[in-house]
């Protein structure tokens, strides 16, 4: 993982809403810092434009959701001695991956005046999917604090910190209440992985998932207790086929309810 | 349970705000109860008087809803999801700190931990249990943890008695509450009219001296010590009065763990709000100009994954493994490190598990005093 002092850090978009790239962007001082620290040679939304740059680091905003989307991750995985996939788009496909399970020349026509025009494919998918990808942050989107995490291990030549575990445990940290306890509110976090600090229940509010499956994401036990808090099997399903639809504990928890529904 | 002393004062209902005003006069920040997010938590109190009244919660295992005490009294809440620990073992701090001079050579210095001056007020006999053994890991040895041992020297303890306790307290069986028996710099039994005030140290003593309270009556002696009676038989979880050491670690293969593996999360909300849970990760979190860095002390959990990490594999990868972890240790494995049970029946892992797991329940099963279900 060893990196050149002032290595070469490429920022490219795939489809996606730009919302991680903002965690750059939104870093303030710290991106001042990082400037002196790393060379930025492509950063479309910065300003930066060199897309076929060779760079020590690529990090990779989006999924891979168009035909030239299929080339182009090739291309900078080339170019790429160290490739990050940063955001549910990213990793997991993201919301567009909804369409995976739906008729998506269907939504198209329905939308689209001209839909011969939209050159899309049939499903979206992580770039895991098309090219080896070293490390992934999850989240929707992703942090700032995680970015810096992740450049600074690089910079020490020490493998980044992947932090598995639920949402659960940075609540705690936190003190504050589970809402699944206290205010019986349907709530993704013990299946959910940390890393946003727990932003929804420290506003009171049930987490929705948007960080994806933690590990040892108990889904089973989490649906059956979504039910007993008053969630029919459809509604079990939406919580799960949200954001993260298609990372893998998730799509089988929605299947699963799906199924249920149908008995 | 031991009753209130003989020498026991009584400090009637409106004088407890003296109580509150001679802590703050001494310059105590003072945390009570508070309403926070659907629980009781504790949080500091703006004025002497700021004590709510008629506050209480009624708890079931995964369900916690506040309640309105009819009689209004200041303590009829059994618990909320945390007391003491997070005040002492902080759930995230800075240790140490390295800082690289201009010839680029790393200093190390020593992180001073914040140790203010603090008061909890309704404190409960099963936090004072779990505070013992916090301080039996933490204070232990000739290398005891000064951040915790400066912040627990500063600590002022108003203990209450339970007259109320939840569905979810066991703490008769535990044998440690309810009624407040040591550890306390004072306790309270609140009656209707007023509180049987009891010193329980130095400092406890020196405080309630300065109220000028007249002795309590024998009859509200007598009244506090039923109080606690009636508080104990109330109760209706329990563990084994036994010591579970030697039944639960024969029973490591019990096909009981599997299936409570079926149902938990290992969100680790369990050792989250356990009182007596202590494990902890740390880390170093480098500055982004590379010339100083942070080590950190976090909460962790045996229910997370990096828990279990050794080098190039995990013991514990599944969460059968790791439920099996946290009960063995907090029922069996305790009493060889620290001499009792981990558990002082203060219910909190049961109340505050987002599904509904229920300690009493499977101990019960594993240690073969019931079917499993």
């Amino acid at each position: 993982m060893r990196v050149p002092t002032r290595p070469r850090v490429a920022v490219h978009k795939f489809s996606s809403c730009d919302g991680c790239q903002l965690a750059f962007l939104n870093l303030g001082e710290d991106l001042l810092a990082l400037a002196e620290r790393v060379e930025l040679v492509h950063f479309a939304e910065a300003g930066p434009l060199d897309p076929d740059a060779e760079v020590d680091i690529a990090f990779v905003e989006g999924s891979v959701s168009t035909p030239a989307d299929l080339e182009r991750i090739q291309r900078i995985r080339r170019h790429s001695r160290m490739l990050i996939a940063i955001g549910a788009c990213a990793t997991a496909g993201g919301i567009q991956a909804l369409r995976n399970g739906a008729d998506g020349a269907q939504w198209a026509a329905q939308i689209y005046s001209h839909p011969a025009a939209v050159a899309s494919l049939e499903r979206s998918t992580p770039i895991s999917s098309h090219v080896a990808v070293d490390f992934e942050l999850w989240g929707c989107p992703v942090s700032g604090p995680q970015i810096l995490a992740v450049v600074n291990s690089l910079l020490l030549g020490v493998a980044p910190r992947d932090n598995a575990d639920k949402v659960c445990s940075e609540c705690k940290r936190r003190d504050l209440s589970c809402v699944m306890v206290s205010r019986g509110i349907p709530c993704m976090g013990p299946v959910t992985r940390a890393g946003c600090g727990a932003l929804c229940p420290g506003l009171g509010r049930d987490c929705y998932g948007c960080y994806g499956p933690a590990e040892n994401a108990n889904t089973d036990a989490l649906a059956a207790q979504f039910g007993r808090q008053g969630l029919d099997p459809p509604a079990v399903a939406r919580r799960f086929r949200s954001i993260n639809s298609q990372a893998p504990a998730f799509l089988a928890a929605a299947n699963k309810a799906g199924e249920a529904r149908d008995e | 349970m031991p009753a209130p002393p003989e020498d026991a004062g009584f400090l009637p209902l409106a004088q407890l705000s003296m109580l509150v005003a001679r802590l703050m006069e001494q310059d105590y920040r003072c945390l009570g109860p508070a309403v926070e997010n659907g629980a009781i938590v504790m949080r500091e109190l703006a004025a002497p008087d700021a004590l709510p009244r008629g506050l209480q919660a009624g708890q079931a295992p995964g369900r916690y809803r506040l309640q309105q005490d009819p009689q209004q009294r200041y303590f009829a809440w059994a618990n909320g999801p945390q007391a003491i620990k997070p005040h002492l073992f902080a759930p995230r701090e800075s240790l140490w700190r390295a800082q690289r001079d201009e010839q680029g050579r790393l200093h190390f210095m020593a992180v001073a931990p914040p140790a203010p001056m603090l008061a909890l007020i309704g404190v409960r006999a099963c936090d004072l249990a779990a505070l013992a053994l916090q301080d039996a890991h933490f204070l232990q040895g000739d290398q005891p943890d000064t951040h915790y041992a400066q912040r627990r020297e500063q600590l002022f303890l108003v203990a209450v008695q339970c007259a109320e306790p939840a569905s979810t307290c066991f703490c008769a069986s535990t044998g440690d509450g309810p009624t407040p028996a040591a550890g306390y710099d004072i306790a309270l039994a609140e009656l209707t009219d007023g509180f049987v005030a009891t010193a329980g140290s130095r400092k406890g003593a020196a405080l309630l001296n300065t109220l000028n309270l007249p002795p309590a009556s024998p009859r509200q002696i007598a009244a506090a010590r039923q109080q606690g009676q009636a508080a104990a038989a109330s109760q209706t979880r329990s563990l084994p009065g036994r010591t579970l050491r030697d039944v639960l670690m024969s029973r490591l293969e019990h096909p009981q763990w599997d299936e409570v593996a079926t149902r938990c999360l290992a969100c680790g909300n369990c050792t989250a709000v356990c009182p007596t849970c202590f494990c902890h990760a740390e880390m170093d979190e480098p500055a982004l100009n590379g010339q100083a860095s942070e080590h950190v002390r976090i909460w962790d959990s045996c229910f997370g994954e990096s828990h279990g990490h050794l080098h190039g594999f995990n013991v514990r990868p599944d969460i059968r493994s790791r439920y099996r972890q946290w009960l063995i240790h907090k029922l069996a494995t305790w009493h060889d490190q620290y001499g009792r049970s981990g558990c002082v029946g203060c219910g909190r892992c049961i109340a505050w598990c987002p599904a509904e797991i229920d300690l009493t329940a499977e101990a019960a099963v594993l240690a073969g005093d019931r079917e499993r279900p």
